[in-house]
């Protein structure tokens, strides 16, 4: 080859974007926020059993220090500006899981007080089916979601203002 | 069982004018009155046979099932002699106002509201009458049986077939 590795075993070559990307989707931290059955499941996924640490997904319990929302649960529209304020608290980039099918759908609850999905409100990058969906199915729908984040271009321009992040999927 | 209840004859000795229907159900005494009387009768009845605790308000929809189409429903409660009685007032739909409870009973205050906001029962004198479950700027009150199950713009529910 005609690069003779001048810099040394430990140094590696990419591009800027795919360096945010991956230290985005490594660092995932979601909002800790549970709305129904479905929260029990999420709180599952994260204990150590299934481990969501081991993925860099960190509960947090502040929306300023969060960079995903897993919308886990019956959304009622009593409930709805209360998730809508905790969305816009969140700093950029950051990404919406609709888990289960009343978060996808409203589910069962075909009625007057309740949502018919989130994405009537918020911009959702994965949906997870199922009723509660099993933790293997919210781990899945978070590595569909690192797939989402690896395939972003743009991401290192647009943290200083040249032009937008574009997802690619 | 008996075949009596203290109260009950006690009330019909006061208020028989008041009182529209006497009857006992799987050992539940139920005595309807005119919602005219309620609050004397809810007086009288926590005053002079100690019912003291107001369990739960709620309230009836008879859409196009009987003359008058809300039926009020006071349960109460006497804690000394563990007893219970439920007081049913008919409400027209011409006129969806009833005296509130929470003169005499200050547990009915948001129960009251609850029934006010499900039903559209105006209650005349309550001190905070607004919503209690849904958003401030909701129309219309769900369980209304006109009101469609799905929402408002929605085809009313049609069981399985909607």
């Amino acid at each position: 080859m005609g690069v003779n590795q001048p810099l040394g075993g430990n140094v590696t070559v990419t591009s800027l974007d795919k360096l945010v990307n991956w230290v985005r989707k490594s660092s995932i931290w979601p909002m800790t926020f549970g709305l129904a059955c479905c929260a029990i499941e999420m709180m599952a996924t994260g204990a150590s059993h299934n481990d969501l640490d081991r993925f860099g997904i960190i509960f947090r319990a502040s929306p300023r220090q969060a960079d995903c929302i897993i919308i886990a649960g019956t959304v009622t529209k009593k409930m709805l500006p209360v998730i809508k304020n905790v969305y816009e608290q969140m700093p950029e980039p950051k990404w919406v899981v609709a888990m289960g099918a009343c978060a996808c759908s409203g589910g069962i609850f075909d009625t007057y007080s309740v949502v018919q999905g989130i994405d009537e409100a918020l911009p959702v990058d994965v949906y997870i089916p199922g009723c509660p969906p099993r933790p293997e199915a919210l781990l899945f729908g978070l590595m569909k979601l690192q797939d989402k984040i690896m395939q972003e271009s743009n991401s290192f321009g647009s943290v200083f203002g040249l032009g937008d992040r574009v997802s690619t999927v | 069982m008996s075949n009596t209840n203290r109260a009950v004859e006690k009330l019909q000795g006061k208020y028989d004018s008041a009182i529209l229907d006497v009857k006992q159900d799987r050992g539940d005494w139920i005595v309807t009155v005119k919602k005219e009387y309620l609050v004397d009768v809810l007086t009288f009845l926590k005053q002079e046979c100690k019912f003291d605790m107001l369990t739960d308000v709620t309230a009836l929809d008879y859409l196009d099932k009987a003359e008058d189409r809300f039926v009020m429903v006071y349960q109460l409660t006497s804690v000394p002699f563990k007893d219970r009685l439920r007081i049913k007032a008919p409400v027209a739909e011409a006129d969806v106002t009833i005296d509130s409870a929470t003169q005499v009973y200050a547990s009915a205050n948001w129960l009251e509201r609850e029934v006010y906001d499900l039903f559209g029962i105006i209650f005349k004198k309550h001190p905070d009458l607004r919503r209690i479950l849904m958003t401030p700027d909701w129309e219309g009150h769900p369980l209304r049986k006109d009101y469609p199950l799905q929402g408002p713009g929605r085809e009313p529910y049609k069981g399985r077939l909607s």
